[in-house]
């Protein structure tokens, strides 16, 4: 079934569809032109410095120690986040971090908030397991 | 298949030694970050849940990448019956991954983070990991000689080889703007490299187990079989495009997820497949006398049916919307991490490591034990996270949600049993590869000082 000249041909042709399918992904990103603030960009930079990702979820990946932050900003508004960060938790250090950094983690999660919703509630379950929101 | 040779495969066993004792710190870590689930704050000021989490995801990939690796450089001149290209470069390799896993682990404790989820360090630490791949891909393709006729297993570590290094590099995409400057862009690129990532991990693991089941069976009827090739060629295609079962719920290209969806998770039934046909051919007298490597791949084997049936609920994105961001997506990683990757590990290390200068025999009780505790336990703990995420799931999806720290509370005695069966489960590895690391650490001085090695063959199992 599978001859050495099979096996390079499927070897090969998995590969190349691989790589087609890897560069046509990085050039045709499912969000186009983006205008994104110095703030934002700063602000997800915080967002990884202080490792949030190892306690928060966003879109339901992250840890599972602190609620999922998806939609935070907008469902809560940017004072309630601050005092979180601001004073921490039993479970979250106080980060101290200065006023440019808060205000740069406030315009990234303000910037996730707006970039779709992740609550499961919102999503609908098609007849072939598919779900659509 | 040529005899193993110790003196020959020396350099690619220190990989093993080194991977046992990261296996050991990361259980340590994972306990540790357990006891933070149960005691709010524990720790706070020092070791944060933020600095813990990474210390034990780190420990545990680079206990998975050690071994394997090590079990590639081994099974690899077993299987040629000849010297690795350069034993030099196996060295190099060692130091720089031995520097570059110390270097992540103190940068984590003192604060220095790459953020991602889930396998993260800052990206200065990644280039060294990145040129000792390197390294380990020129002596693989040197030593390796000619792909004609090659069983199945080097094409499986090839692929693997190759697939780490794209996707490791592909991970750190990130650092451009053009990539990062959205959440949306930034996180399907991130888990696109991720979900390959973990296949080609998986490649050098299930490659390794295979070469280990040819060698039990004292047979390559399996590896060089039209069966195997189609197996692990529909392995590989999981592998490359199977990974958008981790953003369904992503705001991203539907025909990610409609892809992932029809051909995801199908890489566990091939193992438990090649598993099963092959335990069907072996003989009792070739299975005793490598009892103890026998005994991790059945508890393997049992793993992959529980993970398997976990992944395809799972992979079915109507019901992964209600598992996802669940502990049930722990569960099953736990499962696939220690019930798989782990045990299957744990065979290899006992094949490769077992000829040792001093005897196994007063382990015997202890790694009974040990065996047994581990797989009693991960049962145990694999329950409770399933628990957890049940109630979680409920919480996600009820229209009057208490507050978060109102369902933490209601998951508390899964945290309780979580956390006791982690202890139990990391006694019971120590004890399993204790003797392991203790003969082989003693026997490694005693051969460097003397330059002879008397091998004392023998299974703790048995």
């Amino acid at each position: 079934m599978f001859t050495e000249k099979r096996k390079n041909i499927i070897a090969a042709l998995l590969i190349v569809a691989f790589l087609s399918y890897s560069f046509f992904l990085y050039l045709s990103l499912p969000v186009k032109n983006i205008s994104v603030s110095k703030e934002t960009s700063k602000g997800k930079l915080v967002w990884q410095q202080y490792n949030c990702n190892a306690c928060h979820q966003v879109y339901g990946l992250g840890g599972y120690l602190g609620p999922d932050l998806t939609n935070t900003y907008s469902l809560r508004g940017p004072a309630y986040i601050k005092a979180f960060v601001q004073n921490g938790t039993a479970t979250m250090p106080n980060f101290d971090l200065n006023e440019k950094e808060v205000s740069a983690l406030l315009a990234y999660l303000r910037d996730i908030a707006a970039s779709g919703k992740g609550d499961p509630r919102t999503f609908t379950i098609n007849n072939n397991g598919t779900i659509q929101q | 298949m040529a005899p193993s040779n110790s003196k020959q495969e020396a350099p690619s066993r220190l990989f093993i030694i080194a991977a046992l004792v990261l296996l050991g710190t990361g259980m340590f870590w994972g306990v540790t970050g357990g006891l933070q689930y149960l005691i709010p704050g524990f720790l706070k000021s020092y070791l944060p849940f933020q600095k813990i989490r990474p210390l034990h995801v780190s420990s545990v990939v680079f206990w998975i990448i050690f071994s394997s690796t090590g079990a590639v450089f081994t099974y690899l001149q077993q299987h040629t019956g000849k010297k690795i290209y350069s034993r030099l470069l196996i060295k190099i390799q060692l130091i720089i991954f031995s520097l570059s896993v110390i270097a992540i682990l103190i940068s984590y404790c003192a604060g220095i983070f790459g953020g991602r989820e889930y396998w993260e360090f800052h990206p200065i630490l990644a280039l060294p990991i990145v040129a000792g791949w390197i390294l380990f891909l020129i002596n693989f393709i040197k030593s390796a000689g000619s792909f004609r006729n090659q069983p199945v297993y080097v094409w499986m570590w090839f692929t693997g080889i190759l697939f780490f290094l794209f996707t490791f590099l592909e991970s750190y995409l990130w650092i451009f703007p053009y990539f990062r400057n959205n959440v949306v862009n930034d996180m399907t690129v991130q888990w696109k490299s991720y979900g390959a990532m973990v296949g080609s991990w998986n490649m050098l693991i299930y490659g390794s187990s295979i070469f280990l089941m040819d060698k039990i069976s004292n047979s390559k009827n399996y590896s060089h079989s039209s069966m195997a090739f189609l197996l692990y060629f529909i392995g590989l295609f999981n592998l490359m495009f199977n990974w958008g079962h981790h953003i369904y719920t992503l705001p991203t290209h539907n025909y990610i997820k409609h892809i992932s969806y029809a051909i995801s998770m199908t890489e566990l039934f091939i193992l438990g497949r090649i598993i099963f046909n092959w335990r069907a051919s072996v003989s009792a007298a070739k299975k005793n006398f490598h009892k103890t490597a026998y005994r991790f791949l059945v508890a393997a084997d049992a793993w992959i049916f529980l993970t398997l049936l976990l992944a395809i609920i799972m992979s079915v994105p109507g019901i992964n919307l209600y598992t996802h961001g669940t502990h049930i997506t722990v569960a099953h990683t736990m499962g696939a991490t220690i019930g798989i990757n782990s045990f299957l590990l744990l065979a290899i290390a006992f094949d490769i490591l077992n000829d040792t200068c001093l005897s196994f025999e007063p382990y015997k009780k202890l790694f009974n034990r040990g065996y047994w505790l581990a797989n009693i336990s991960l049962f145990v703990f694999w329950i409770s996270l399933i628990g957890a995420g049940v109630v979680k799931a409920k919480w996600q999806l009820s229209t009057s949600q208490i507050p978060f720290s109102s369902m933490m509370l209601q998951l508390r005695p899964f945290f309780i049993v979580f956390f006791i069966s982690g202890v139990v489960m990391m006694t019971g590895f120590l004890c399993i590869i204790y003797p392991l690391l203790k003969n082989n650490v003693l026997c490694y001085f005693k051969f460097k000082t003397t330059g002879k090695i008397q091998t004392h063959y023998y299974s703790p199992a048995a």
